[in-house]
């Protein structure tokens, strides 16, 4: 489609004939749809993996800072191994595209399998879980120390105190960064299309290859993509305000 | 020994950066069922410190504490049963902000004495009662006065029906005005029987509720004696100086 040298009525056509060509014939629709089923399929899963990861990364991080003076024995030198391993998870993690953690993970580790899926949702759940460690490291270290020593005094263990007391309130001091990072994921799985699986933005390139229309194909996603994200924000903000009632 | 004795504090030493600050130098001190034992002192003599390794929130790095015999600074004891049975007030409250006041007071007899909600709901609106705060059961600690706060403090550590109260500067945070109210419930607890330690600025207090008033300067307990006697004949220069600025 070309823009500039055409009347407002022949670029209404084109415009229209392209949106045809797209979208409605062969029932082209039902890629986009099926494609954003599986955006946003690996996008919850990830999410879910991300978090189970960086709740215990985080957690093995800030007893490290707070606790190893205090330690003895035993539990001492397994929270130090399982320290340096966190450390080590981050600094690659964190210092290598999401990309080329994508291209490794299909291509070297997975190179024997094909269930993409599975491997779009170990790259982002890896990835994502570096991302959210550190947030919720952050979120824990802004907890009071008061309230473990609250929580210790009443005669909960150190786990406990955490599960109970300190993890909550972690959580809510870091839900916005965690929302943020949420609709980063999102977006940031369109680069599973590498790997051929179809995804939102590979419906788009397929529909694309074939019906050689750039414009409704790409305009649209990003029009869904937009759409999602505006969702995804306005569904955090009511989690928030939610949490947060009573308090302050 | 004295069977009385719920807490013996023995030689216990506390200190920080390898040695460089003696927070606790060698402290010697028995707490006896009943008995409110008043800490004094100047700032950074360890009262606090002293405090806080009554129930191992500091471990000490030398000497033994005995609460009911059982030495708790070995670590083969399971410190979580023993701190069960010590409650503790923090000057600054440390009331959980995301909980109502209800359950700040209830989870902790929940989850580890494993009481029903019914049964810990209903001693905590009975405590709630006694201080005077039932209405506020539903409320957010953020919604409360600083006295009410240390109050409501007072009564979730109460909740666990612990053996001795650790008091560590309760009313320091509060604003002039509110004081009393703190103090009033803690004289009252006192009056029940309770076995109580505090730390304290408040020499009116220690006057009037103590059974025991112990001077505390530098990482060492100087004085320990009655009430009536440490205030009226002090004996070391040290706390007859102190004495001198505070009353
Ligand atoms: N965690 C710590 N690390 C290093 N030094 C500490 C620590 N806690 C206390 N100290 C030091 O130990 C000494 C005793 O402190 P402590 O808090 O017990 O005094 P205090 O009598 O309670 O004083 P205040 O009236 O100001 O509360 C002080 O010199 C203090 O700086
Ligand atoms: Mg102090």
């Amino acid at each position: 489609m070309v823009l500039l040298p055409l009347s407002a009525g022949e670029w209404f056509a084109d415009v229209k004939k392209d949106f045809i060509q797209s979208f409605i014939e062969d029932d082209r629709w039902k890629l986009f749809v099926e494609g954003l089923g599986i955006t946003l399929e690996v996008t919850a899963l990830s999410l879910v993996m991300g978090l189970a990861i960086g709740v215990v990364v985080a957690i093995i991080r800030s007893t490290y800072d707070q606790q190893h003076e205090s330690m003895r024995g035993a539990g001492k030198v397994l929270l130090k191994i399982f320290n340096t391993i966190s450390n080590i998870y981050l600094t690659v993690i964190r210092g290598t595209p999401a990309m080329v953690q994508l291209l490794i993970m299909y291509f070297v580790i997975f190179a024997s399998s094909r269930n993409t899926i599975m491997v779009a949702v170990l790259t982002f759940g890896i990835n994502s879980g570096a991302y959210v460690a550190e947030i919720f490291r952050s979120g824990i270290m802004a907890v009071d120390r008061g309230q473990m020593e609250a929580g210790r005094s009443l005669g909960f263990g150190y786990v406990r105190t955490m599960q109970y007391i300190v993890i909550p309130q972690a959580f809510k001091n870091v839900l916005p960064a965690l929302g943020n990072e949420l609709i980063t994921l999102f977006k940031e799985t369109s680069i599973v299309a590498m790997i051929g699986l179809r995804d939102l933005t590979k419906a788009a390139i397929n529909v694309q290859s074939v019906t050689y229309q750039a414009f409704m194909p790409f305009i649209g996603i990003a029009v869904i993509y937009l759409l999602v994200v505006l969702i995804l924000t306005r569904l955090l903000g009511v989690l928030e305000r939610r949490l947060r009632t009573g308090e302050h | 020994m004295n069977t009385d004795a719920i807490i013996k504090v023995e030689n216990v030493e506390k200190h920080f950066k390898g040695g460089e600050i003696k927070a606790l130098d060698g402290a010697n001190l028995e707490i006896n069922k009943g008995e409110v034992v008043v800490i004094v002192g100047p700032s950074g003599s360890g009262k606090s410190t002293l405090l806080r390794c009554l129930n191992l929130l500091e471990v000490p790095t030398g000497g033994r504490i005995l609460f009911n015999g059982t030495d708790i600074t070995d670590s083969k004891v399971d410190i979580n049963i023993h701190r069960q049975k010590m409650g503790m007030v923090f000057q600054h409250f440390n009331l959980f902000p995301n909980m109502t006041i209800l359950r700040n007071m209830t989870i902790a007899p929940m989850k580890l004495l494993k009481k029903s909600k019914e049964e810990a709901e209903k001693k905590a609106l009975g405590l709630l009662e006694r201080v005077g705060l039932a209405d506020r059961a539903n409320a957010y600690p953020s919604q409360l006065s600083g006295g009410q706060k240390q109050r409501i403090a007072i009564t979730r550590a109460l909740c666990m029906d612990p053996e001795v109260m650790l008091f560590d500067e309760p009313t320091s945070a509060l604003d002039p005005e509110m004081v009393g109210e703190v103090l009033d419930v803690m004289k009252q607890l006192a009056l029940e029987g309770m076995t109580m330690a505090v730390v304290t600025h408040e020499m009116g207090f220690a006057r009037e509720v103590g059974t025991k008033v112990i001077f505390m300067d530098e990482g060492r307990i100087i004085e320990e004696n009655t009430p009536e006697e440490f205030f009226t004949n002090p004996q070391s220069p040290r706390l007859k100086d102190f004495l001198s600025k505070v009353l």
